[in-house]
C-alpha cells in the first residue's frame, strides 16, 4: 500500500522532459519533490506564474510571490509572471501538458467531483473546473476509499461534479488505473503488497483486469 | 491626463451604497489594502464585490464582512474565513461561486469591450444551470461551451507596484493576478500603488496597464502585505 508520498512518487514517473505541469493542492504538490533525474518540467501556478521554485529559506519569504495554494514560494531562472486571465488562457488553449489534482470521487466514465459537499461548507471550485475542462491529460491523486471505508472510484459520482469525462488516470494507495469511457477503471499496476482481490473489493465502479497485473516499482 | 487623487478616501468618495465593485488580488496577495480601509471608514453598504477570494477574518475583504458592508460576493474560492461561513449559512450574504478562469475572463471581456465569451469550464456541472450551451468545432475538436457574460461593474479597485500620474501601471511577481484583467474592466478604475512616479520615469516597454484604463491613482501607505501561508525550507 502507498502512503501520500508513494502516490506522488508514482505519479512523478509519468512526467516527461519538457512538460508544462499544473499541480493541485495536497498530494499533487508533493509530486514536485520526486521529479526524476534528467526530466525537466516547468511548473505552472494558475494565479499567474510559470517556473515555480521550492519554498523560500526562512526570512526570504516574499508576500508578492505565492502559489495557487497561497503558500510562499520562489522563482527559478527563466520564470515568467503573468495575469490570471492569461494564465487560464494558456490552460484553456491546451498549452499545459499535464494537470495533477486531487478528488473526492471519480467515476468509471472519467467524471470528477472535488469542490462541494452539499450541506457542509462550500469553499468554492477555484481553478479546478477550468483545469479539468481544458487539460488533455489529467491524473487524479486520491485515496481509494473514504474514512467510512466506502469506495471513491464509483459507477457515477454522487457529489456535485467538477467536470465530465475528463480524468484519464487515477493513482491511489492501492494502484494505478486508466479510465477508458465505456470500459471503466483499467487496472495498470498494483501498489506494493496489494492484491488484485483487495483492489476489486475497494472499487465500486467497473474494474477491468486484463492479464497479469504488475506490481509498481517506486 | 493627471489622474492623481490625494488618498484612498478621496479615491472612493463617490462609491455609494449598492455599488458593484471589482477588487484585485489573489488570496491576500496584491489586494488594495488602502482602498479597503477607506471603504470601511466610509461605511458604504450593500456592496456587490467581485473578487477571487474574500480575504481572511481580520484582513482584506474579510474586514468588510465583519462590518456587514457586503451584500453579495462573486468569487471562485472563499475558504479561510469563519465570518464568511457564518453569514453565508445564516443567509445574510449572497454568494455566487464561479470557476477562477471564468471569473478572470469575465473581467477581461468587460475590459476588452466584449459582452460575453464561450468557455468549457462548468459544462455538465451545476454551473451550467440557466446558461446557454453550444457545441463548437474549434481547432479541429468538437466540444461543448457555455456562454458567460462579461461583468458590468461600477468600480474596479486594483493595486499595483508602480504607477505614474497618467495611470500607467506595473505589477510585481504574482501580485499581478486579478489586478491586471480588472484594471479597466469597470466604469471607473481606481489604482493604488506602492510608488507613484512622474510620467517618463517608468520604462514604456514594461508597462502592464496603459493609463487609458485608469481614472484615479494614488500612492498607498503602510502596506502590511500579510502572508496567508508562510511556507519555508531549512537552510542546508
Amino acid at each position: 500500500m502507498l502512503d501520500k508520498n508513494g502516490i506522488a512518487k508514482r505519479i512523478a514517473q509519468e512526467l516527461r522532459d519538457g512538460y508544462y505541469v499544473n499541480l493541485g493542492i495536497g498530494i499533487p504538490t508533493l509530486v514536485a519533490n520526486f521529479i526524476p533525474a534528467g526530466v525537466n518540467v516547468m511548473l505552472q501556478s494558475e494565479n499567474g506564474m510559470l517556473g515555480m521554485g521550492p519554498f523560500p529559506f526562512e526570512g526570504e519569504e516574499d508576500p508578492d510571490l505565492i502559489n495557487a495554494g497561497k503558500q510562499t514560494i520562489t522563482e527559478i531562472p527563466g520564470t515568467a509572471y503573468f495575469d490570471s486571465a492569461l494564465s487560464f488562457g494558456m490552460i484553456r488553449a491546451g498549452k499545459v501538458d499535464l494537470t495533477i489534482l486531487g478528488a473526492m470521487e471519480v467515476s468509471e466514465d472519467g467524471d470528477i467531483a472535488n469542490w462541494k459537499i452539499p450541506g457542509k461548507m462550500v469553499k468554492g471550485m477555484g481553478g479546478a473546473m477550468d483545469l479539468v475542462a481544458a487539460a488533455k491529460n489529467i491524473i487524479v491523486a486520491m485515496q481509494h476509499v473514504n474514512k467510512a471505508g466506502e469506495s471513491k472510484l464509483l459507477p457515477k459520482c454522487s457529489l456535485p461534479l467538477t467536470g465530465v469525462r475528463c480524468v484519464k488516470k487515477v493513482v491511489t494507495e492501492l494502484g494505478m488505473f486508466d479510465i477508458v469511457p465505456g470500459k471503466g477503471f483499467v487496472l495498470l499496476e498494483r501498489a506494493p503488497g496489494v492484491s488484485v482481490e483487495q483492489i476489486k473489493n475497494a472499487t465500486a465502479g467497473k474494474l477491468v483486469v486484463e492479464g497479469d497485473i504488475p506490481e509498481m516499482s517506486i | 491626463m493627471n489622474k492623481v487623487v490625494a488618498d484612498a478616501a478621496e479615491a472612493v468618495k463617490d462609491i455609494n451604497d449598492g455599488a458593484v465593485i471589482m477588487l484585485g488580488g489573489f488570496g491576500l496577495c496584491g489586494i488594495p489594502e488602502n482602498s479597503i480601509s477607506a471603504l470601511i471608514k466610509k461605511g458604504v453598504k450593500n456592496l456587490t464585490c467581485i473578487s477571487n477570494n474574500a480575504g481572511v477574518d481580520d484582513f482584506g475583504i474579510g474586514l468588510m464582512l465583519q462590518t456587514r458592508q457586503v451584500k453579495k460576493m462573486i468569487s471562485s474560492y472563499v475558504g479561510e474565513n469563519a465570518e464568511f461561513e457564518r453569514q453565508l449559512l445564516s443567509g445574510e450574504l449572497e454568494v455566487d461561486l464561479i470557476p477562477q478562469g471564468t471569473l478572470a475572463t469575465r473581467c477581461m471581456a468587460a475590459k476588452y469591450g466584449m459582452p460575453a465569451v464561450w468557455v468549457r469550464a462548468g459544462f455538465g456541472t451545476e454551473i451550467q444551470n440557466g446558461k446557454e450551451a453550444r457545441e463548437f468545432v474549434f481547432q479541429g475538436e468538437k466540444n461543448n461551451y457555455l456562454l458567460e457574460e462579461a461583468f458590468s461593474a461600477d468600480y474596479s479597485i486594483v493595486k499595483a507596484w508602480k504607477g505614474d500620474k497618467f495611470g500607467n501601471l506595473i505589477f510585481r511577481k504574482t501580485a499581478r493576478n486579478f489586478n491586471d484583467p480588472m484594471a479597466g474592466a469597470a466604469k471607473i478604475t481606481i489604482a493604488e500603488v506602492e510608488e507613484l512616479v512622474e510620467p517618463g520615469e517608468l520604462d514604456p516597454n514594461q508597462i502592464h496597464i496603459p493609463g487609458i484604463f485608469v481614472q484615479r491613482i494614488f500612492q498607498g501607505k503602510s502596506y502590511e502585505k500579510r502572508i496567508e501561508q508562510r511556507t519555508t525550507r531549512k537552510r542546508a
